[in-house]
């Protein structure tokens, strides 16, 4: 609430500083504005932009950093003993103190130590707050007063305030890369930390996977064993039935759509095959538990075969279902790529519509699908709503698609669901599978992106 | 001559007719194929919606019963003040419990009574105490009203419930059945729009449980992408379209972009859990968090369809103003730019869709929580429309799974209705140079 209310005064001072600099181009010349070097409008962003930008870049830090801070100076005030307590434990303090200073806990019989660190943590906060409105409108008119010196008839404000744009923009584009930066550094860094506790020999080989850590010593059944390649063999049976469902039907609808559609047949089927696109995965995924999972089930037992409910069939076939238009539609923008010559050519030999296509058309086109089903295996790979909720939790290391099976996704979002404790195994095995899942990911998009440039090159 | 080629002809049969035949039939065989896959796709989108709708549409109606409630002056408001603190503090379990005694006169004995409350929602003193509020001048009165009853009367009343079941393998007794019979044949059962899906958050009964947080908990989330996302996709789109000078460095920025776009949304919840989770420390299951991971996540789609919409207006536009003397940037701003931004706005809008069907990374961040209350700021804890769904899909009750179908029906409806606006816009905006 504070943080909008000096958002918008940060604003109306913009404002005022456009003003400011609009008026004193105009008065600097006696009103007659074809003096100016720029148009007073220019002069007026000159100004705005000074007193928005320094202020706006302290908002974004401060605030990044205040909880980092506030919290580093409550533990330095927390008795000594305490500091000793496990990193988890001495957030579970400040969770408290911080639930007493918002009032959230109005127990009378607080004791009188955290009572005191709650207002002193309210304290803090107040000063983090006021100290930010100080400063950011502090800076905010320095940067009005500063800027305001230089308007002159002569000064070149379209060029200054152009190229502080043009800062901003590449600054726009950077975001890009310093999410993908990101991305590895968060995975490498929460990764390395697991593969101190587990040999990375372990967990890319090893044939046990069962994460649950004992609470206790005695516990029974909680070995905490982390050799994902029954995990990596899930992911791989239900990626491997989902291109089976996927490719044959949209690769031939691709052709269909691309070689012997009428306009107006497409017109209509291209935006429905869309609509497969379009549905979000939690909803293929409840469809998948509810409806095709029971299906199946009963379809097995009726030929007295044993079929889990949570089978990696049900899981794969609507997944696979899901799949279908990006394989439908990249193909049939490959296809269309390929230049009317080679059919022509094809057909002036005497060639039918589907030699043409089998002989000519595939084989040129080859490239461009393949890189189009190594897209959709990797959109298979990462999916993780259907899987979450069809496919199923235990291990197990089959390649029978009647049993229930495993996938990195779901494995990630069971580990990291509820309660986390960010140095436990448990809590660290979920970053390096994400890991190991960007890392194929990756390479299975650089290559399909570099094959479909090519091809496109090749023909254009 | 001619004699001699009939002569060759008897001789030697003349394969070809039955060649070509057979390479025709070859031909229709695949042109079926084709037909057949297209048919195929289809005809599971159609199974997928229908059992969707089939499963959801009884959701939106709930089963009310009739009560001849008395609005008690001496109990609600003895002083007659109609202080609505007064009023809301009332005993209004006794008013109601009454009421359903009253309807029941034959009912004795404290465990037939408990049971006998059992048809109703719990929400039941609660539901006449808001009718209280609503309209004071209803004490002092007796008046039949319409009370919602409790999930599983309203599956039985919807026919979800097997009769011909053993009574130990139903979820309503005998003794139920039997009230819930005498009831509907004293025309005390209804079944009336289901107000209450909307206008209420998560429940863990089923009769009291809505999606108003989730739909407020996704507004919230997407108005953090959106003004996050909007103008840096657009900045960054128009800097690598327009300004960009080609070298390794932009090439790289286009290679990263192309692959961010492809990186599973699971990730991006996994940075967001190492960064702005556990770095920055920012609240866990707020919409603030859930919106910066939906934009990180949404930041590709945008900037390429934003590349794409400026790669469509031609160059003589640009040479144009160039011409007469404007500056690069006024160029892009003045003339470029507005006439990109139809389509711009379409590829937001799809990036939009995209951000609101979107599950998996907003599990990482604790969004998953279970929330009644509506959340009323960005930094709240939230849930979003397809966790919603996701949790009630988990929930074992029966009537959940109609109400998760309904969900999905609201969040298909959203996703349509975004679609049809930027197909509209871009219908109505598109321009052939």
């Amino acid at each position: 609430m504070n943080t909008l209310l000096l958002i918008i005064a940060l604003l109306a001072m913009t404002t005022l500083a456009y003003h400011v600099g609009r008026k004193r181009a105009l008065a600097s010349v006696g009103g007659n504005g074809h003096l100016l070097h720029s148009l007073p409008s220019y002069h007026g962003a000159y100004v705005a932009l000074w007193c928005i930008l320094p202020a706006a870049i302290i908002v974004f830090f401060w605030l990044s950093s205040e909880n980092a801070i506030i919290n580093s100076m409550m533990v330095s005030s927390l008795s000594l003993e305490q500091q000793d307590l496990s990193t988890a434990e001495i957030n579970l303090i400040l969770s408290e103190i911080r639930n007493i200073a918002s009032g959230a806990i109005r127990s009378t019989n607080i004791d009188e130590t955290k009572l005191a660190l709650a207002d002193r943590y309210g304290e803090l906060q107040f000063l983090s707050t006021a100290g930010l409105i100080v400063v950011t409108m502090g800076i905010g008119a320095m940067g009005l007063l500063y800027s305001r010196r230089f308007i002159a008839p002569r000064f070149r404000a379209r060029r200054w305030v152009e190229r502080m744009v043009m800062g901003l923009l590449i600054a726009c584009s950077i975001i890009a890369i310093l999410t993908t930066i990101g991305i590895v550094l968060s995975l490498l860094f929460e990764a390395s930390r697991f593969f101190t506790k587990v040999s990375p020999i372990e967990f890319l080989f090893g044939l046990h996977w069962s994460p649950q850590t004992a609470l206790r010593a005695d516990q029974v059944g909680s070995t905490g064993a982390f050799g994902a390649v029954p995990v990596f063999a899930g992911t791989l049976l239900i990626t491997i039935i989902a291109m089976i469902v996927a490719v044959p039907i949209g690769l031939l609808s691709a052709i269909y759509m691309a070689e012997y559609a009428t306009p107006h047949f497409r017109s209509v089927v291209k935006p429905l095959l869309e609509i497969l696109a379009g549905v979000p995965t939690v909803v293929y995924g409840f469809f998948a538990a509810l409806t095709v999972g029971p299906f199946i089930r009963d379809l097995g037992e009726s030929v007295g075969l044993n079929v889990a409910s949570e089978s990696a069939l049900a899981a794969g076939l609507v997944m696979g279902i899901m799949i279908i238009p990006f394989v439908s539609s990249l193909s049939d923008d490959v296809i269309n790529a390929v230049p009317q010559s080679l059919r022509d050519g094809a057909f002036a030999m005497g060639a039918t519509k589907s030699e043409t296509i089998r002989q000519i058309i595939i084989p040129a086109a080859l490239p461009g699908i393949v890189g189009s089903i190594l897209l959709a295996v990797s959109r298979a790979i990462g999916e993780t709503m259907i899987v979450v909720m069809a496919a199923g939790l235990s291990a197990n290391f089959t390649a029978n698609p009647f049993e229930a099976v495993t996938t990195v996704t779901v494995q990630i979002v069971t580990l990291l669901v509820g309660d986390q404790e960010f140095d436990s195994a448990k809590t660290l095995a979920a970053f390096a599978l994400g890991l190991i899942l960007f890392i194929v990911t990756l390479i299975l998009n650089v290559i399909a992106l570099t094959v479909v440039r090519k091809y496109r090159e090749k023909y254009d | 001559m001619t004699d001699a080629a009939a002569l060759l002809a008897s001789k030697r049969p003349d394969l070809s007719r039955a060649r070509i035949n057979r390479r025709y039939a070859a031909e229709k065989r695949f042109r079926l194929y084709g037909l057949i896959a297209i048919g195929a796709a289809m005809l599971m989108l159609a199974i997928l919606l229908s059992t969707i709708v089939a499963k959801g549409y009884s959701a939106f109606l709930q089963t009310h019963i009739a009560l001849d409630v008395t609005f008690d002056q001496s109990v609600i408001d003895p002083e007659g003040t109609r202080n609505p603190q007064t009023l809301a503090r009332a005993d209004y379990r006794g008013i109601s419990r009454e009421a359903v005694r009253d309807t029941f006169p034959e009912v004795t004995g404290r465990r037939d009574t408990r049971n006998l409350y059992k048809l109703f929602s719990t929400d039941l003193e609660f539901e006449v105490m808001r009718m209280v509020l609503a309209d004071p001048a209803l004490i002092g009165t007796t008046k039949r009203v319409w009370v919602k009853s409790a999930a599983d009367i309203d599956m039985l009343s919807k026919g979800y419930i097997n009769r011909d079941l053993p009574q130990a393998d139903r979820r309503v007794n005998d003794q139920a059945l039997g009230w819930y019979d005498k009831l509907d044949a004293e025309g005390r059962v209804s079944r009336l729009f289901n107000t209450t899906f909307f206008t209420t958050a998560d429940s863990r009964e089923p009769e009291q449980a809505g999606i108003l947080g989730a739909l407020v908990g996704s507004a919230l989330t997407l108005l953090v992408t959106l003004v996050i996302v909007f103008p840096v996709g657009v900045s960054a789109a128009v800097y690598l379209e327009e300004f960009a000078p080609k070298n390794k460095w932009t090439d790289l920025i286009e290679v990263n972009i192309n692959n961010l776009a492809a990186v599973p949304s699971i990730v991006f919840g996994l940075l967001g859990l190492a960064v702005f989770l556990n770095f920055f420390g920012l609240p866990r299951s707020a919409p603030l968090v859930g919106g910066l991971v939906l934009a990180l996540m949404t930041l590709p789609t945008i900037i390429i369809a934003g590349r794409s919409a400026l790669k469509a207006v031609p160059p003589s536009i640009r040479e144009a103003a160039l011409g007469v003397g404007a500056s690069h940037m006024q160029t892009v701003t003045h003339h470029v730019l507005p006439l990109a931004m139809p389509g711009m706005l379409t590829g937001t809008i799809i990036g939009m869709a995209q951000a609101l069907g979107e599950t998996a990374p907003l599990l990482m961040i604790g969004m998953v929580a279970f929330i009644v209350d509506i959340p009323g700021s960005i930094t709240d804890a939230a849930t979003v429309l397809p966790v919603q769904i996701y949790l009630w899909a988990d929930a074992p009750e029966r009537a959940f799974v109609e109400r998760t179908s309904a969900a999905i029906l609201v969040l298909l409806a959203f996703l349509i209705a975004m679609n049809l606006a930027a197909i509209l816009l871009r219908k109505k905006f598109e321009r052939r140079w």
